[in-house]
């Protein structure tokens, strides 16, 4: 019989697992394992239905291209006439949140679809009303034209904002270089129709190809670019590569991506969003705090960036260059 | 002959003890999932916006998950489902408060003006809010005691606002969006596919009750 200092020391009784206990371990652990699975199932079923829209990394800018076609971009003209001071939007927030429903439909897809886009070789048919039609490459008109940097406040009619330091030439000059008719009232221009490079072509979400325009004087405005870039560097394809309209007192929608026609027309053209929802997307959509939109005001707007909001201007802010071509106008009947 | 040891007899535990803790833990990942995406700029450029879609949605699959718990034991006999239904219920009026929270407090910044207008002069958010205000007694009278206190007819016919709610939460989503419908889309018909089925149900109860009164 060993003494009873030879012995491990006992456990306390507290600490011994009772026996009906012991006895259940086996159902214990099983129903420990359900938890375990159906909650962790449940849980990330929930996050993956609820949770889209997630931010993705920031992409690399787009390269400068070199050679000839790359000396326009390392001279790029800085004349500051009607650049906004304000902080700039992020490059991470430039390239993540975006509208552009041909390639997807949440403001995360454009970015993570946009490697679809092939935006070189690229060229652009101009017709309708003008002297001479013609297919001109992107790249022929960056060297015809000359890039300048114009920072520009954007206001999205979903009542954001931001500020962009885009790249690019005015449409004046290539308005003056296409040498439109005396007929020519308005200008036309169409994004790429091609579901292979722009997938969200496939399903009707919208009629396209996208489609906008403008008046012709709204056209020939100094403040009207065609942006090829931003922050410096081409731009990637959810910004529109390789070549896209900004018209900074209008709402974003106005800035047709991706172009590929640009046709001068007698008549008002059907702009894609008017043919979508008239009531709501009108032809001229200046961003105009007292006209909301039927859903939702379009008082004031949150500057991606930051928390709170800030009242939104008429014209956003560019009165002083724009309100004139509207003198006389009802802007809350031609909203 | 062998000593005979004695054998602890096993008490069972009730098979289905684990389920609703699961439930409420799952049902909290998304928030906290949101919560720290939100902190460490994971919700990208637009966070307020982001964190509010989600929310809105959560609001909406719970609400629709709560509401498939009867038609999952007409259809297949399960009584389970009935066992969260509850929890399900009660996860998508906290969302729905949650996502209400951050419109007033981080998108509005309780500009009560403001809100009061949108939500007076704007279907769209009218919408939303009736919805939330409609969840309000059924959140209230979720418990035992407020079943027994209004007696289960009443209870079930108050409860049956839930419905009314999560059909609500559709429109509100569906007047959301600017053109792609399919999601909201994709909701709605599941909510019009779960009321068939009570629908159903229901009028196979009551037929039942007519003939056995005729036999009676």
């Amino acid at each position: 019989m060993p003494r009873r200092d030879d012995l491990p020391p006992e456990p306390k009784s507290g600490a011994i697992t009772p026996p009906e206990r012991y006895a259940n371990r086996r159902a214990f652990l099983k129903q420990a394992g359900l938890f375990a699975g159906v909650g962790a199932a449940w849980g990330g079923g929930l996050i993956a239905l609820s949770g889209r829209g997630a931010a993705d990394p920031p992409p690399a800018p787009a390269p400068i291209p070199s050679g000839e076609a790359g000396d326009a971009w390392q001279r790029i003209a800085r004349p500051g006439d009607y650049d906004t001071d304000e902080a700039r939007t992020s490059f991470e927030d430039v390239t993540t949140y975006n509208n552009y429903y041909e390639l997807g439909t949440t403001k995360s897809a454009p970015a993570e679809n946009a490697h679809t886009l092939k935006p070189r070789p690229w060229t652009v048919k101009i017709g309708g009303e003008v002297a001479k039609s013609r297919t001109v490459d992107v790249d022929e008109l960056i060297r015809r034209f000359g890039l300048e940097e114009r920072v520009y406040r954007m206001r999205c009619v979903e009542a954001w904002s931001m500020v962009i330091p885009w790249v690019g030439f005015p449409l004046r000059a290539l308005v003056a270089w296409a040498q439109p008719t005396s007929r020519a009232k308005f200008v036309m221009m169409k994004t790429l129709l091609d579901p292979e490079q722009l997938p969200g072509q496939r399903r009707p979400v919208l009629d396209w190809p996208y489609t906008e325009g403008l008046r012709i004087d709204e056209a020939t405005n100094p403040l009207t670019l065609m942006a090829v870039g931003l922050y410096g560097a081409p731009l990637l394809g959810q910004n529109g590569a390789p070549l896209r309209l900004v018209v900074p007192w209008k709402y974003g929608f106005k800035g047709v991506k991706s172009i590929t026609q640009i046709w001068f027309t007698e008549s008002m053209p059907r702009t894609t969003w008017r043919v979508a929802n008239a009531r709501e997307y009108g032809f001229y959509a200046n961003v105009n705090p007292e006209v909301s939109h039927p859903r939702w005001s379009q008082a004031t707007e949150r500057r991606i960036g930051s928390v709170g909001r800030i009242p939104t201007e008429k014209f956003n802010g560019y009165g002083e260059w724009v309100a004139d071509m509207y003198r006389g106008m009802d802007l809350t009947r031609y909203y | 002959m062998a000593a005979t040891v004695p054998v602890a007899r096993r008490r069972p535990l009730r098979p289905l003890a684990w389920l609703q803790p699961a439930i409420v833990v799952g049902s909290l990942a998304p928030f906290a999932v949101i919560l720290a995406r939100g902190l460490t700029g994971g919700l990208g450029a637009n966070p307020i916006a982001t964190a509010m879609n989600q929310l809105g949605l959560l609001a909406l699959i719970f609400l629709v998950a709560s509401l498939a718990c009867s038609p999952l034991r007409v259809l297949f006999r399960w009584r389970w489902p009935i066992k969260i239904r509850r929890t399900l219920g009660l996860m998508g009026f906290f969302a729905a408060c949650v996502h209400f929270g951050v419109w007033l407090v981080l998108d509005q910044g309780l500009a009560l003006q403001a809100i009061a207008e949108d939500i007076l002069g704007r279907p769209f958010i009218l919408v939303g809010f009736l919805a939330l205000l409609l969840l309000l007694p059924l959140a209230q009278t979720s418990s035992q005691k407020a079943m027994r206190r209004l007696g289960y007819p009443a209870w079930k016919r108050l409860h049956r606002l839930a419905y009314v709610a999560a059909g609500l939460g559709v429109v509100h989503y569906f007047l959301r969006v600017k053109a792609d419908v399919s999601e909201p889309l994709v909701y709605g018909v599941v909510l019009l596919v779960l009321f068939a089925v009570r629908a159903y149900d229901f009028r196979r109860q009551r037929s039942r009750r007519r003939a056995a009164a005729l036999r009676g």
